[in-house]
């Protein structure tokens, strides 16, 4: 029944969008925290840059992005990300450094989203105390954002999964560009289609409800 | 100014912000000039590369037709998926289990798809399953793979619109006899549609950007893939995107800030409930919602 799976590496082709999925959020998680940390800091400069950053790169398509990484940085600017040979390494690279510049669009707004549900008054009370600006910091704010931050976040994350669908454009051997040449070539169109699904809802599922629960769980009650 | 994060700056606190933002501009600065000297060197600033876009022919004849159609293709989408969203998203709601079930079972299974495997799947259905022509095919593609996941996160707007209704709403319905039906068509529908408007705006943000997946897996000459018609033509790769992510961003903000604008006119208004869905809470629709309910305003007031 599953004859139609023989000669293509499925497992090998999810793997990949593992693998583009895993770096790139670790990637955007860090730009992403710097922007947040521009967009909320007192430098009015820094927020604006924060700022501008956001609303350029969430209104251009992802798939703008990727194409543009690949025809420009690589064959125009010669960016060739450490690999000019092996155009394998070197679109996947070029891939994770588009995810990345994308998905810390939305990670900054997470994480600034996160910031705001503190209540002012949270702050407020605790400088009423005597703690000093650090202490306010490590003490009151953060551990209160970190735990309204882990559903957004989460949220970005599994976006992030179905996002990487679009390294197809650039030819990265991930899951779509797998699907589609199985798609055209074989008969069980249906089955392939099944099969693909599946393998994205087994991604996203159990992501969604492990870091669904732990938001719950962790969430401030207010 | 003060925040959660830091108090009004005192004299200290105001010579560390201009310190750090000199050192802030000057590291913009150094970075924008290596990029406007990398671009010369690579000859992409000469005015050969720039001069077709002060043309009327590179626009009527690519990018505005390309433009149309990356629009067509976002408004069929838009209008078939509404609709189809309602219906599922109120099914979500029913008092009959089995209906619940079922819509909830398709809603959650298509927002987890990416819609690129959505509408790579449509065209081979079409390649295969009807006599849809070759040029009307990617068009086609790209609008069901739009419609099927898009109505799963319209469902989802949807439900989150009516919840976000105060309960009054509904037992007041009912308090005067109206029937389920009714109560769902006269009452808490046309509140919601309102509540929902700057979420729905939102959403076709996320859909514009998604036909340009069309562009360049399906051959669908959208605003993406009349770029790269136009480049070969011009020979202008990196000008030419550049004007066409500055077009995207344009239309775009547009969506955005119409959106945001509804959201605040529907917070201040004095009719209605006050409730509003907020017109970012799609950025967590469109996930998958982990953590509860996205966000919703109450305002509690009748």
């Amino acid at each position: 029944m599953f004859d139609f799976l023989e000669g293509y590496d499925v497992l090998g082709a999810f793997w990949m969008t593992v693998k583009l999925t895993a770096l790139s959020a670790v990637g955007s998680l860090v730009w992403g925290t710097l922007l947040a940390g521009m967009r909320v800091s007192p430098v009015p400069l820094m927020r604006g840059f924060g700022t501008a950053y956001v609303n350029i790169v969430r209104n251009i398509p992802l798939t703008v992005i990727i194409v543009f990484t690949s025809l420009g940085l690589a064959d125009i600017f010669g960016m060739t990300m450490g690999a000019p040979d092996d155009f394998k390494v070197q679109g996947f690279r070029l891939a994770v450094f588009g995810f990345i510049a994308y998905t810390a669009a939305f990670v900054c707004e997470a994480i600034r989203s996160g910031i705001n549900t503190v209540p002012v008054g949270q702050a407020e009370a605790a400088r009423a105390i005597g703690l000093n600006f650090n202490q306010v910091l490590r003490l009151i704010v953060l551990p209160q954002a970190f735990r309204s931050v882990i559903g957004p976040l989460a949220n970005v994350l599994i976006a992030l999964t179905k996002n990487t669908t679009v390294a197809a454009a650039i030819g990265v051997a991930e899951a779509a560009t797998l699907m589609k040449t199985m798609i055209e070539n074989e008969a069980q169109t249906l089955a392939i289609g099944a099969v693909f699904a599946l393998g994205f809802v087994v991604l996203t599922l159990p992501t969604g409800l492990v870091l669904g629960w732990l938001s719950k769980r962790l969430a401030v009650k207010r | 100014m003060t925040s959660v994060l830091y108090d009004t700056p005192g004299p200290r606190a105001k010579r560390r912000n201009v310190i750090l933002s000199v050192v802030f501009f000057v590291l913009l600065a150094l970075f924008l000039w290596w990029v406007w000297t990398t671009m010369d060197e690579k000859g992409q600033l000469k005015w050969d590369l720039w001069e077709p876009f002060t043309t009327t022919q590179a626009w009527t004849t690519y990018l505005l037709p390309g433009l149309a159609n990356t629009l067509k293709a976002a408004a069929i989408a838009m209008v078939i998926a509404l609709p189809l969203g309602a219906v599922f998203g109120i099914a979500r709601l029913s008092d009959h289990r089995w209906v619940r079930g079922v819509s909830g079972t398709v809603v959650e299974f298509f927002r987890a798809i990416p819609v690129l495997l959505l509408m790579l799947f449509a065209n081979e259905i079409y390649v295969r399953y009807t006599d849809v022509s070759s040029e009307q095919r990617p068009l086609y593609a790209v609008v069901t793979g739009l419609v099927l996941y898009n109505a799963s996160v319209l469902a989802e707007v949807v439900r989150a619109g009516i919840l976000s209704l105060p309960r009054g709403q509904s037992e007041a319905a009912y308090a005067i006899g109206l029937r389920k039906g009714q109560t769902m068509s006269s009452i808490l529908l046309p509140q919601a549609v309102t509540v929902m408007l700057p979420a729905i705006v939102s959403q076709l943000v996320v859909i514009v950007k998604d036909t340009a997946l069309g562009g360049v897996l399906l051959n669908f000459t959208e605003l993406l893939n009349s770029r790269s018609t136009l480049a070969a033509n011009y020979a202008n790769v990196v000008p030419s995107f550049i004007v066409v992510a500055v077009v995207y961003i344009v239309l775009n903000f547009i969506l955005t800030s119409f959106a945001s604008w509804l959201e605040q006119r529907l917070r201040r208004s004095k009719r209605g409930t006050g409730a509003v869905l907020a017109a970012d809470a799609v950025d967590d629709l469109n996930a998958g919602e982990v953590g509860g309910t996205a966000a919703t305003g109450h305002g509690g007031k009748t």
